[in-house]
């Protein structure tokens, strides 16, 4: 059922807001340090599916197994205490928290897991240098264009060194060319970490940089790669 | 162009452009726009227009409650005065009528609750009938208020059902009680005689003469109104705003659709005033409905009849035409901030700070009014305007003092733990709405203060101390005109009472010189005290005492005094007891062999001199006319032992005063300013911590989708839970502290104004405390909202 | 265009002379480009001779004589796997992959595990222009660009057919 040496695999999940099922039987994986792209058509179930495997929401029924850990039978707390520790997280916009500075906002999930200040905010302009960003530390995130906001986002999902990255539409409010540098960035500074990444779009050239692809229809995951 | 060649139009000539509308017309047109955005914007259209309403609305109950103070005054004591004996009825003692009524004051205490009461007896075939009552109670039944028969129903007032053993055949009406909460009740004896303490009244209805507010007391009650009405105009102000960046975006867009700057803010009053006028009606529900249950609340012992509460004409139209004009102003005042262009909306001006020094010089101006007037004289009369001019611009000083302090304030602060750094760094981005809240907090609290130093520093004129010993007895009862036969037995039903321990029982009356004087000359008169030698004990230094003996006692350190008594007092010799009580006088021989000893306090803290004699030196019984005084100790471990005790005294005789021993004496009058000041308060708090909470839910809900990827990360739900805790607390630990600083100077200032000394400068802790719980019960009720938000729901929604 | 492939698609459902054959074809498939009649005859003994379809009768009233046509086990195995193997993404495939769908429809196979075979061949493609774009100098990237957005063009159709096949099998199955 977990697919050989997979980091986060999910199998056979449903789950149901109101009436409608968003996932209908979904099941994924992913390995250490691979780049996954999960595609469909909007309203597909794709976003739950991201949702479920960060264990943000609770699937109604399926496992969800994480470094040997089944993520279901874990308590809202200790989800969230992984969540800090070994996920980070890109959406499309409204990530950032207005009032707090770039690096602030970089350095936040080290803060959240209990790193010092100091100590944080110097790994977080780190990685605002890796993703070209570090020139904008103290200014607020209203004060910076969508691209690189967006790559401020970036730098705080790596910042607090996660095993895996859900990323739902990262480049979804940027024009190609700046898309494109920030998936760049992104995989790039994956693959070299070793992260995981879960990569959530409808675009098929942001799906091109992943290392393989599963598509979400009508709440299944139809994985083409494993059945072929 | 054959894609844009319309078929058809080319030949008809084009409509007419309409003609641009006169000026008038355009305002008058923006305006209905603004009302048609407000009553019609959708759900959140509305969800805004019914906040802005709501807090309106509750400003406008308030003030309309406020406006209602005098009324509801003048009519309790218009019924007090009515239902009192006329005063020239009770001059005339004189004879005994088809109307006469005797009538004792039958008043008693149960628990915390004062009861008044009378016992009456009809001398003739129709007795006159205080108001609310309309039928004379018949010997041995009584009609009670509402109240009274309330409790007297309730099952932990058995002792009260066994004090107050009358039938009741009755309730007072409305017009005979001055508050649906008073205990009262007017029972019927057939016993009654004005030789056992009873008044003989012909006639109800006061003289309306009340006695004049003293000064200082002016000066207290016009602070009062300062200090709960500038904290509701706040609150007003604040409501209109709930909701104002979302009415800016919408406004932003309307520029691109071509609106210019003008249009805008007269589309933004008409909004403003449509919110508030739907608030007045909404105030005008809320009071209406209120005044309903007006009579049910009691609040620190004030409660009122709904149809006392008639709010004043000309405040009520002045609040009508006020609060609307007020939403206009406030809206247009807060735009002037903001430039909303056709992309978005700017806000200028917050690189630029708030300035000091105008802010400083409404409170500064104010202190020199204060000073300016100078102190005044204890018994001048008070001009109660330069005061409330000068305390209003100290406290409306203080409110505009706050912004630019926070903002200094909040601005310096760095770093600290996750929770900290996001409240705080949430202020320095918009500290503005905050401190508009607190404004109101410190006005509210500062004058809180400024009041209580006033009344500390006053109390030496409303508190006596009464040098009462509560640690030698608990209770007093007198009972006069009593025969010393039924005093005896008296003091014994007392010391019969289940948990007295002690009773100091004395039956006193007067002893006089025989002989005949000259018309202007003074009898030389002392007090004659009857009692055990333990009584006696208490009451002089006496150091050997037997049944039978008797002593002449003087005053400690008053010579003058004590040859007076010495006068009377003649040992061997004889004294007249109970002369001039219309029976024929006591003669008794102080034994020759009476040694003078010195007085002490009584537990009462009074001094008894003159002639003591033990009980077997002299039979009390014989005694033509006497007064009991027993002063009781008993066992507090005794449950409800006040109410054993109050029940022996009611039935040894129900108009027997019975008081409770206490240091300290306050003045009614005082009491019920400061009474006054804490419903106030309290409402004008829970007011302020309404308008917060609107804020910070509003807040919440626009940071719906941030909280959800907060959640995400990780966050544990207590770090967003403190933020929201500093987020109130900061700027209300700053505002407190304006207040207590501000408060502290401004009751330092009146205190020296009224020639007083500022004893307690600590009386500030009870108004940090209710602030302290301000921000408990905002960061609580935005906690389960703040829950909510925080489901990953949020996500979803795009 | 494999009209080797689309005959034999079309013989699956029950035996058929050329003529007709010819006839479905055009109405299915040939709107711009109807089919000769000595292609049909070409293919079909071409495909008779490789085993694939086999004669099932002759006709000849009144007439030329006409033979009828039926596929053999071999020839559904064929269908199956050209069906099943995705194309080359290439521009301009739209015909090619609009006929297997068709056809996929008309013959009861899956149309979408097609659509999805067909998307991850896309993909597969993409990413190593994306590659090879990432590693490459500017001309490299605008080569790749250009191809990479020919592809995603593809991609949207393919995603459009996918959400719409329930439409289409109304429309091509009578």
């Amino acid at each position: 059922m977990i697919p050989e040496g997979s980091l986060l695999s999910a199998h056979d999940l449903r789950k149901t807001y109101g009436s409608t099922p968003a996932l209908d039987g979904a099941s994924f994986s992913v390995h250490p340090g691979e780049v996954v792209a999960v595609m469909g058509p909007s309203g597909s179930g794709k976003s739950t599916l991201l949702h479920c495997l960060a264990g943000i929401v609770n699937p109604d029924s399926g496992t969800i197994t994480y470094a040997g850990r089944e993520l279901s039978a874990m308590s809202d707390a200790e989800r969230s205490a992984l969540r800090r520790s070994d996920f980070g997280f890109v959406f499309q916009f409204g990530q950032l928290v207005p009032e707090l500075t770039c690096v602030e906002n970089v350095a936040l999930p080290l803060r959240l897991n209990g790193v010092k200040r100091k100590a944080a905010e110097r790994t977080a302009l780190e990685w605002m240098e890796r993703l070209e960003v570090d020139g904008l530390g103290g200014k607020r995130p209203g004060e910076v264009s969508g691209g690189q906001g967006q790559r401020v986002a970036v730098a705080r999902a790596l910042a607090g060194s996660p095993k895996v990255i859900f990323a739902d539409e990262p480049t979804g409010a940027l024009d190609s060319l700046n898309g494109e540098r920030v998936m760049e960035l992104l995989t790039e500074a994956a693959r070299s970490s070793h992260v995981a990444v879960v990569l959530v779009t409808h675009e098929a050239r942001v799906a091109a940089f992943s290392d393989r692809d599963v598509t979400v229809r009508d709440g299944r995951a139809h994985n083409l790669e494993y059945s072929a | 162009m054959i894609l844009l060649d319309k078929p058809g139009t080319t030949g008809a000539p084009a409509p007419p452009r309409p003609a641009p509308p006169s000026r008038g017309a355009a305002v008058l047109r923006d305006l209905g726009l603004g009302i048609r955005f407000a009553a019609g914007g959708g759900r959140e259209g509305w969800i805004r227009t019914l906040l802005t309403a709501v807090g309106v609305g509750l400003g406008v109950a308030l003030l309309l409650l406020a406006s209602s103070v005098p009324h509801l005054l003048d009519a309790r004591s218009a019924r007090d005065q009515a239902r009192k004996e006329s005063p020239a009825s009770t001059a005339s003692q004189s004879g005994r009528t088809d109307r006469s009524v005797l009538r004792v004051d039958a008043g008693s205490d149960f628990g915390d609750e004062t009861i008044s009461g009378f016992l009456m007896r009809a001398e003739g075939a129709d007795p006159v009938l205080p108001p609310g009552i309309d039928r004379f109670p018949a010997p041995g039944t009584m009609v009670v208020s509402p109240a009274l028969k309330e409790l007297l129903a309730s099952p932990g007032s058995g002792l009260l059902r066994e004090r107050l053993a009358y039938r009741i055949t009755g309730t007072i009406g409305d017009d005979g009680l001055r508050s649906p909460g008073e205990l009262r009740y007017y029972a019927g004896s057939d016993t009654l005689t004005t030789a056992r303490g009873a008044h003989r009244i012909t006639e109800y209805g006061g003289a309306g003469e009340t006695d004049p507010v003293p000064p200082l007391l002016v000066v207290l009650i016009v602070m009062v109104c300062v200090v709960l009405l500038v904290p509701v105009a706040i609150f007003i102000a604040t409501a209109v705003r709930f909701g104002g960046d979302r009415r800016d975006r919408r406004l932003a867009a309307l520029r691109l659709v071509g609106a210019d700057i003008r249009t805008t803010r007269r589309i933004a009053a008409g909004e403003a005033m449509f919110g508030a006028l739907l608030g007045l009606l909404l105030g005008l529900a809320f009071f209406l409905v209120g005044r309903l249950f007006v009579g049910s609340v009691e609040l620190w012992d004030v409660s009122a009849f709904p149809a006392d509460v008639v709010p004043d004409l000309r405040l009520g139209l002045l609040i009508v035409v006020a609060v609307p004009l007020t939403a206009v102003l406030v809206t247009l005042l807060a735009m002037r901030s903001v430039v909303i262009e056709p992309l978005g909306v700017v806000r200028r001006g917050r690189e630029r700070g708030r300035r000091l020094w105008w802010r400083l010089l409404v409170p500064a101006a104010g202190l020199s009014v204060l000073v300016m007037k100078g102190r005044v004289g204890e018994f001048d009369p008070v001009d109660p305007v330069p005061i409330a001019t000068g305390a209003v611009l100290v406290l409306v000083g203080l409110a505009l003092l706050l912004p630019w302090l926070v903002e200094a304030c909040v601005n310096r602060l760095r770093g600290g733990p996750v929770p900290w750094q996001l409240a705080t760094r949430r202020l320095q981005l918009s500290s503005g709405a905050a401190s508009r809240a607190v404004s109101g907090v410190t006005v509210a609290v500062a004058g809180a203060i400024a009041l209580q130093m006033l009344f500390a520093a006053m109390s030496a004129d409303f508190h006596r101390a009464t040098g009462e010993d509560p640690s030698r007895a608990q209770f007093a009862a007198y009972s006069e005109d009593v025969t010393g036969d039924a005093a005896t037995s008296a003091i014994e039903r007392f010391r019969a009472t289940e948990g007295v321990d002690t009773v100091i029982g004395s039956v006193e009356a007067y002893a006089t010189k025989p002989g005949t004087y000259a018309e202007d000359d003074v009898t030389p008169t002392t007090s004659l005290t009857i009692g055990t030698c333990a009584t006696l004990r208490e009451l002089a230094r006496i150091d050997r005492c037997e049944d039978g003996d008797a002593f002449v006692v003087h005053p400690p350190g008053d010579e003058e005094q004590a040859e007076w008594v010495d006068r009377t007092a003649r040992k061997g010799k004889t004294v007249l007891i109970g002369e001039g009580m219309g029976r024929e006088p006591f003669r008794w021989t102080l034994p020759a062999d009476t040694p003078t000893v010195t007085a002490r306090k009584d537990p009462m803290g009074e001094i008894h001199h003159g002639i003591m004699a033990t009980t077997g030196a002299l039979d009390a019984s014989k005694l033509p006319g006497a007064t009991i005084v027993a002063q009781i100790r008993v066992d507090d471990r005794v449950p409800d032992i006040a109410e054993y005790v109050r029940n022996t005294a009611y039935r040894i005789d129900p108009g027997m005063r019975f008081v409770e021993l206490n240091p300290v004496a306050r003045d009614r009058m005082y009491d019920s300013v400061r009474t006054g000041l804490q419903v106030g308060a309290t409402v004008v708090l829970l007011l302020i911590a309404a308008s917060m909470l609107v804020s910070q839910l509003e807040q919440l809900r626009e940071r719906r989708r941030l909280l959800s990827v907060l959640v995400a990360f990780g966050t544990r739900r207590s770090t967003l839970g403190w933020s929201v805790l500093w987020q109130t607390a900061v700027p209300v630990a700053l505002g407190l502290a304006v207040a207590v600083a501000g408060g502290l100077g401004l009751g330092a200032t009146l205190a020296w104004m009224i020639h007083k000394t500022v004893v307690d400068w600590w009386l500030f802790w009870p108004m940090v405390g209710a602030g302290a719980g301000l921000i408990a019960v905002v960061t609580l009720a935005s906690l389960p909202p703040l829950w909510r938000l925080m489901r990953p729901e949020g996500l979803r929604t795009e | 265009m494999s009209i080797g492939h689309t005959l034999l698609g079309l013989l699956e459902s029950g035996p058929r002379h050329g003529y007709d054959l010819k006839r479905t074809f055009d109405e299915k498939f040939g709107q711009d480009r109807p089919l000769h009649y000595g292609q049909v005859y070409s293919t079909m003994s071409r495909l008779l001779k490789n085993g694939l379809v086999e004669v099932d009768g002759v006709e000849s009233e009144g007439g030329p004589e006409r033979k009828r046509y039926a596929i053999t086990d071999a020839g559904i195995t064929d269908v199956s796997q050209w069906l099943d193997q995705p194309e080359k993404p290439e521009p301009y495939l739209q015909s090619t992959l609009y006929t297997k769908v068709v056809l996929a429809l008309l013959t009861g196979r899956s149309a979408s595990g097609l659509l999805d075979t067909q998307r991850s061949e896309h993909l597969r493609l993409m990413r190593i222009l994306t590659d090879r774009k990432r590693k490459g100098d500017l001309a490299d990237q605008l080569i790749c660009d250009h191809a990479l957005f020919h592809l995603e063009a593809d991609l949207r159709w393919l995603e459009l057919t996918a959400a719409r096949l329930d439409q289409l099998a109304k429309v091509v199955t009578p």
